[in-house]
């Protein structure tokens, strides 16, 4: 077994552990780190795949950010896990059932479908290949509207999170309203008073 | 050399581990979110192993903009979450039933 095997293969278990951890442990934030863990491996299989800007992209977008989300999302809900829990086994032999089914059959598929001579091997790109420089080539003329559609949803989203989320202020909050703060003129806050020097006042 | 087959066994297996997720965990939004995830990374991960095997970089392209709208997904999935929750205190799904479906 070669090196770049064996990474794939050590990759391709973290995925395949993190992701089973993911659905069975108990713990929300555990759950949510798993997540991270299984994003972490999908990006060292990609590295793999000489997909270098895309493995990048998942650990910065993925696990910089989302999983962030999710984290913050957990930590702000009190849930009661006991309740969820209920009946946690009860559907498990369903559940693993259909999953099976869905492997055999996705299984008999590719090993029917994929073994041909055309899917023999990856070309092995040299050091002076750019997969970014390749990639940003391809978005930015061929598929530079789907970009600029991709950048919109990505505002809407932030638009719509928002809007969803954003709470008023409460009717005894003391904060200053940051306009009229501004609009205060000198004679609101000034005043000035014309005394008689002390020390003429003692001679 | 990896043949292509145990890259989309790798991805099967992923997606066959989500839908059980989101079979156990059916009372929990929050985790049948994370499941949701999972069965994306599982279609890129088909994605990004043709593109490659393949030769031809459009594979990727659409790996990028699968994680663009799942990353808004996740945002507003979430946002719409906490609004549930500060309303009716619960993400149980069981518990969402006023419109008695």
């Amino acid at each position: 077994m070669t090196f770049y095997q064996l990474t794939f293969y050590f990759f391709a278990s973290i995925v395949v552990l993190a992701a089973a951890a993911v659905v069975t442990i108990k713990n929300p934030v555990k759950a949510a780190l798993f997540l991270v863990l299984a994003f972490v491996g999908a990006a060292g299989v990609w590295l793999t795949l000489q997909a270098e800007f895309l493995a990048i992209v998942l650990v910065l977008v993925y696990v910089g950010a989302v999983m962030v989300l999710f984290l913050f999302v957990v930590m702000m809900l009190d849930i009661d896990m006991a309740v969820m829990r209920a009946g946690f086994t009860k559907y498990l032999p369903l559940g693993l059932g259909i999953a099976a089914l869905l492997v055999v059959q996705l299984v008999m598929v590719m090993k029917g479908s994929f073994g041909g001579n055309e899917f023999a091997g990856i070309q092995m790109l040299g050091a002076e290949y750019s997969n970014t420089k390749a990639l940003g080539a391809v978005i930015y003329t061929d598929y530079v509207l789907v970009f600029e559609l991709a950048a919109l949803i990505l505002l809407v989203a932030m638009i719509a999170a928002i809007a969803l989320t954003h709470r008023k202020r409460a009717a005894n909050n003391k904060a200053v309203d940051p306009s009229v703060q501004v609009r205060v003129t000198r004679e609101e806050r000034l005043k000035i008073i014309n005394l008689k020097s002390e020390g003429e006042a003692s001679s | 050399m990896i043949p292509l087959t145990h890259y989309l066994i790798l991805g099967a297996i992923l997606f066959a581990l989500s839908i059980i997720g989101i079979f156990l965990n059916r009372k929990n939004l929050l985790i049948i979110l994370m499941s949701i995830e999972l069965l994306l990374l599982a279609v890129n991960m088909n994605f990004v192993a043709f593109s490659a095997f393949l030769g031809d970089l459009n594979g990727q392209v659409f790996v990028f903009f699968i994680l663009t709208v799942a990353a808004s997904e996740a945002a507003i999935g979430l946002a719409i979450l906490i609004v549930l929750f500060r309303n009716r205190s619960t993400i149980n799904v069981t518990d969402l039933d006023s419109l008695k479906g």
